[in-house]
């Protein structure tokens, strides 16, 4: 075997080289660093150059100002105390919308009386985008603690119902025949063959409704609250400061990034704990 | 499943729809458990439905309200699919330009379409240019993300074929890449259409001087509930309506796959 052979074959001329698509390419790093790099640059030059503060601000500036957001309070609050504000919102909006959507759900995909009764109201109900219900959320829970909750909730509430239910659909019917040749209940039947084959399908719905939930926090606060993340930059936008409005901006980002992340990783964790149980 | 009979099944549900419709006349009007200062009883939303049909309310009538907020919508979300469909091919064909792009697009990504507003009312004011500004922003992300999956997926034998047989450049784009990725790019359709949807109503909450939001707006600071169902089932219908209008023109544009 000569040298030569343990090179690839010469190509046809004019064929391009490599995959045909940029996915079967490994990825390069520095391209990455580059991009990144230019995008803070272009960044930081333009906020220079423009020289406006209600326009842009540099990173370095946001990311200062969030500092400093952490021990000095900005509208009645610090950054921490703003981001208790919106989690404990978001925790009752998106608690809320699962003790009450996924009951709902399961309870749907078993008792067929029961699906064609609240279905239609569902699907009615499902197509108001959530921000649209904030007339009544002030109306009804006014512009503290219930109204944004309200709007959460009408954010996550779908997404619920419809892993919980689109789950106990899935339920094998070998296994329903099974418990119910055997004298199982029907409540039986729910809770010892239908939720356990949902349960895959419910946790990727709520990480679904985890980020629905998040995306209407935002809304909520943006145009009904006083206090919260992103009440933040409602006054950084009144104040024509743009710093501040970047600053709720990367704290919304990051905040979301957590929690997707948190909800990912109880995704795989249940899935991991399935797939050993079913061995 | 139960053993239930279709058609029994498809009465229950008709029968539902009467039944929500009669509990809602009994709680708000006969029967008086909900206050009219609430929720309002079907007598005065129809008033107020018909007020903004033929009189105007918020500035204008109803389907001045509408053309704004619709025509709002095309714009943005045609612009969305514009930009969303070009970026989502470039990170697709190109490494070079997956590798330089996507940090910055994963950087960008976890804000939520709505916390781009305040940053769009400072740069673009309370007009039009800030409303096109988010959607364009918001709705091409699904748009980039399903793309970039559609063409990921594409069977490569069939890419290997086209090349053989010579598909290059705008043959290959156009009769090979995009019909590939077609199946995913709808869903991106669909969730940018739903975003933009979104997306306006929210800004027209902050502020609009004509548009759905505005007429929530106006009912809510009215304390005006049978103008405020008027809004929501407004939203509702106009949401319905145009994903409605994307499944035909989806149908139309892949006429291969019906059959």
């Amino acid at each position: 075997m000569n040298r030569e052979s343990s090179r690839p074959a010469a190509r046809p001329k004019g064929a391009r080289r490599g995959a045909m698509l940029a996915v079967d390419v490994p990825p390069r790093r520095w391209r990455g660093v580059l991009g990144i790099g230019a995008f803070i640059a272009i960044w930081y030059v333009a906020a220079r150059y423009i020289g406006d503060t209600a326009t842009l601000a540099t990173p370095w500036a946001v990311l200062d100002r969030f500092v400093t957001m952490t021990y000095k309070p900005f509208a009645g609050s610090t950054l921490e105390g703003h981001l208790l504000a919106s989690l404990g919102r978001f925790g009752a909006g998106f608690g809320l919308s699962v003790v009450v959507g996924i009951p709902l759900g399961l309870a749907m995909g078993w008792f067929r009386y029961l699906e064609a009764v609240v279905k239609p109201i569902f699907n009615v109900l499902r197509f108001i985008a959530p921000i649209a219900w904030v007339p009544f959320a002030v109306l009804w829970f006014g512009t503290g603690y219930g109204g944004p909750v309200l709007i959460i909730f009408a954010g996550a509430f779908p997404a619920c119902v419809i892993g919980a239910y689109g789950g106990a659909r899935l339920a094998d019917a070998r296994l329903l025949e099974a418990a119910r040749m055997l004298g199982a209940k029907s409540l039986r039947i729910l809770l010892s063959v239908i939720l356990p084959s949902a349960v895959p399908s419910i946790v990727s719905a709520l990480r679904v409704a985890a980020g629905n939930a998040w995306q209407s926090l935002v809304g909520a606060e943006l145009i009904v609250a006083s206090s919260g993340i992103a009440y933040i930059m409602v006054r950084g936008q009144m104040n024509r400061t743009i710093v501040i409005v970047l600053t709720g901006m990367l704290a919304i980002g990051l905040v979301g990034l957590l929690l997707d992340w948190l909800f990912g990783r109880f995704e795989r964790f249940v899935q991991r704990r399935l797939g050993a149980a079913a061995v | 499943m139960r053993p239930a009979s279709a058609w029994r099944l498809r009465a229950v549900s008709i029968l539902s729809i009467a039944a929500w419709l009669v509990l809602w006349w009994l709680a708000t009007d006969v029967m008086g458990w909900i206050d009219a200062i609430r929720f309002p009883d079907p007598r005065t939303f129809l008033e107020s439905l018909r007020q903004i049909s033929f009189g105007t309310y918020a500035g204008g009538d109803l389907l001045k309200h509408v053309a704004t907020s619709s025509w709002l919508v095309v714009r943005g979300f045609l612009l969305a699919v514009a930009i969303g469909l070009a970026l989502g091919l470039l990170i697709s064909l190109s490494a070079f330009w997956r590798d330089v792009l996507s940090p910055i697009f994963n950087f960008l990504r976890p804000v939520p379409p709505l916390a781009w507003i305040p940053l769009a009312l400072l740069w673009f004011g309370l007009g039009d240019n800030s409303k096109l500004f988010v959607m364009a922003l918001a709705a091409s992300i699904p748009l980039v993300i399903n793309t970039t999956t559609g063409v990921a997926q594409i069977d490569r034998t069939l890419l290997a074929a086209a090349r053989v047989n010579g598909a290059r450049g705008w043959i290959w784009l156009w009769h090979v890449i995009l019909p590939g990725a077609m199946p995913h790019i709808a869903i991106g359709l669909r969730l940018a259409l739903q975003t933009s949807w979104t997306v306006i109503v929210a800004a027209e909450l902050l502020g609009a001087i004509w548009g759905v939001g505005r007429v929530l707006t106006a009912a809510k600071d009215d304390v005006y509930p049978g103008m405020i169902v008027v809004g929501m089932v407004t939203v509702a219908v106009l949401g319905v309506a145009s994903s409605l209008l994307l499944g035909w023109a989806e149908g139309r544009l892949m006429r291969w796959r019906a059959r």
